[in-house]
């Protein structure tokens, strides 16, 4: 591939239409610029700092250590963060950028909301126009959320088209931008698309890295055995990965949405069920037929419901150096009550399936071992969906 | 010299396009049969995607009905196999990187040489992925379109330069679809492609009149309709062929 850009291995590229490549060629040269710029990084600390709330902490969970009589377990609070969730990161970073570059309208694709909603937040204090797309299923599933765009002063178009869920809400965030692109910058969410989205998210989330390992230092004197966090587009997975890639002794863990099992065609799970595809801008890991023709997937959760992984997370596969592993709605159901439960702290769905690894995992390791989970996000918006699950017909 | 080339010869080229299988692939025959006796010079031919991001909302259509019919890539090889022996004009295939790639990039480009497809369009394959696919496509002999766009600006020449069969060059800015008036100063884009090569250059998006398709064939060299095709299969279903022969010839009448 002598011109493309933006490869991890195999995967990654700019799979999208020539109406779109100045667009991302001018934000490529931004962001080279800005990410060495003292005043931005300045500023960009600061937001994370004041307004956002990091760092976030590393909490060392007692109870369930104990209780699972394993690998002691600390959890990357990302869901204390303002808005809840691990979003928010990606999100300052990307509307500073947008704003240095001129921009002054944001759009966004959003699956659970969480993105939505970090990216109608970042609009509202940098004042800038926000426009979110997202799957007509996820606007009923995550109404609450739906609303809380609409209070931060956010337009939010639901998706009818194709499955009506996160990857529709990308298609059409994707055909709004080559409408729109002189004064609108694409806020995408997850370490996926076309170069430069996927760097650039994961520069902007590797602070979660960044802080476990000097967290875990500082309390433990060594770094952790395994790091675990969920993976969808795997923006927080990449971001909790990044800064232990070269630290070979410490096991990086994805967990997938396998949804109603990975023997099923009701699952999300791309590593473990897709094949390589290019789609979204992207080669990389896609659920999908043999004519290449997307597979609708599913998930409880709607953050992780999506047919594709980030190109990183393909070429970590691909090299062996992380591990992605299937967790059904089932067990993270089981393991979002478990934490409730045992800690206090209701996660995110999509956080829940981080845990439910978890729990089979810490039970096989020693006592002086150490496990990292990121609690991606708060769990508020689930529970709604989560009682209903169980039967309680509960409605926001 | 390509046979795409052939299209543009000593004329305005007028490229239909329209959706295998959109609703069966017995009508997509009927209406290309139609299309070839009312004048058109090229055929585009698309191939369904499950997530066409490029299109707009009528083209989505088409492609949720063909997939609903059930065609494959391999039923449609079939059939334009078949239809090859009826149709002698240039005909392109206009589909997603993935379904070339799936497929596997040499089985599909081989198979396209083998049935007669004289090129492919693929929207979401920029100047800087197409070798991707273009060494295949150069050694089975099957043009790799190129597009330009209104915001291409600095890479026009660098696209021009290597550009095989025609340039296609979008109208507007979006996705495509019918527009009231296509505002974009395309006569500077072409004059700029003319600096750089000879391919032909034909324009698309957003085209659904005879007045719009002169002006775009006054413009460059040859118009692509699809939108505007694919509405009336929406309106007339089975019965679409024979207006759609009618529509074609008003729109090759316009620009002769």
């Amino acid at each position: 591939m002598t011109n493309s850009k933006g490869r991890f291995g195999i995967h990654g590229g700019q799979y999208i239409p020539e109406t779109l490549m100045n667009a991302v060629n001018e934000l490529e040269e931004a962001y080279e610029f800005y990410k060495k710029d003292e005043a931005f990084n300045k500023e960009l600390s600061e937001l994370f700092n004041e307004y956002a709330g990091r760092p976030s902490r590393l909490y060392y969970a007692e109870k369930m250590t104990k209780d699972l009589g394993g690998a002691k377990i600390y959890l990357k609070r990302e869901d204390l963060n303002h808005t809840g969730a691990h979003k928010i990161n990606n999100v300052l970073g990307q509307a500073l950028l947008a704003k240095k570059m001129g921009k002054t309208r944001l759009i966004a694709e959003t699956g659970a909301g969480q993105h939505g909603v970090a990216t109608a937040t970042a609009a509202a204090l940098m004042g800038m126009e926000c426009v979110v797309f997202m799957g007509e299923e996820d606007t009923k599933r995550q109404a609450l959320n739906v609303y809380r765009m609409r209070l931060l002063g956010a337009e939010v178009i639901p998706v009818t088209s194709g499955t009506a869920t996160l990857k529709d809400a990308v298609s059409e965030a994707m055909r709004e931008w080559t409408t729109r692109i002189d004064d609108t910058h694409y806020c995408l969410g997850s370490v996926m698309g076309p170069h430069p989205f996927p760097t650039i998210v994961r520069d902007f989330q590797a602070v979660i890295s960044k802080e476990i390992k000097e967290q875990i230092l500082e309390k433990e004197g060594r770094l952790p055995d395994a790091v675990i966090a969920c993976v969808g587009g795997g923006s927080n997975a990449i971001g909790t990965f990044y800064n232990f890639i070269e630290d070979k002794e410490v096991a990086l863990i994805g967990c997938e949405a396998a949804g109603r099992g990975i023997d099923t065609f009701e699952t999300a799970a791309t590593v473990n069920t897709g094949s390589v595809g290019i789609f979204h801008g992207m080669k990389s890991y896609f659920c999908q037929d043999k004519y290449g023709q997307i597979a609708p997937v599913y998930s409880i959760s709607a953050g992780l419901d999506y047919p594709g992984v980030g190109p990183e997370h393909a070429n970590l596969h691909d090299m062996g150096r992380a591990q992605y592993v299937p967790v059904t709605d089932d067990e993270a159901v089981d393991a979002f009550e478990y934490l409730a439960k045992t800690e206090g702290i209701i996660p995110a769905i999509e956080s829940a399936h981080a845990v439910a690894y978890a729990k089979k995992l810490a039970p096989t390791m020693d006592k002086d071992k150490i496990i990292v989970i990121t609690i991606s996000g708060r769990g508020d918006k689930d529970c709604a969906a989560i009682a209903r699950y169980r039967g309680e017909n509960i409605y926001e | 010299m390509s046979k795409i080339r052939e299209a543009f010869l000593n004329k305005k080229a007028f490229i239909p396009f329209i959706t295998c299988g959109d609703p069966d692939l017995d009508t997509t025959k009927k209406a290309i049969l139609q299309m070839v006796a009312n004048g058109a010079d090229l055929i585009e031919l698309g191939i369904p995607f499950s997530d066409p991001t490029a299109e707009g909302p009528v083209i989505q259509g088409a492609n949720i009905r063909a997939l609903a019919g059930g065609v494959t890539t391999d039923i449609i090889f079939d059939f334009v196999k078949d239809l090859r022996k009826e149709v002698t004009i240039p005909m392109v295939f206009m589909t997603y990187a993935n379904v070339v790639f799936s497929y596997g990039a040499e089985k599909f480009i081989s198979t396209c040489k083998e049935i007669g497809i004289d090129g492919i369009i693929l929207p979401d394959l920029p100047f800087e992925e197409k070798e991707e696919f273009l060494p295949l496509c150069k050694q089975y002999d099957v043009d790799l379109i190129s597009l330009i766009a209104p915001t291409s600006e600095n890479r026009i020449a660098m696209i021009a330069k290597e550009a095989d069969g025609f340039i296609y060059l979008v109208s507007s800015l979006g996705v495509t679809g019918t527009r009231s008036e296509i505002k974009t100063d395309l006569a500077s884009i072409v004059k700029v492609i003319r600096e750089n090569t000879d391919v032909p250059c034909a324009i698309g998006f957003g085209i659904s009149t005879p007045e719009q398709a002169k002006k775009m064939a006054d413009i460059a060299d040859g118009a692509i309709v699809g939108s505007a095709i694919i509405k009336i299969l929406e309106q007339y279903k089975t019965e679409a062929p024979e207006h759609i022969g009618a529509y074609v010839k008003s729109m090759k009448d316009a620009i002769r």
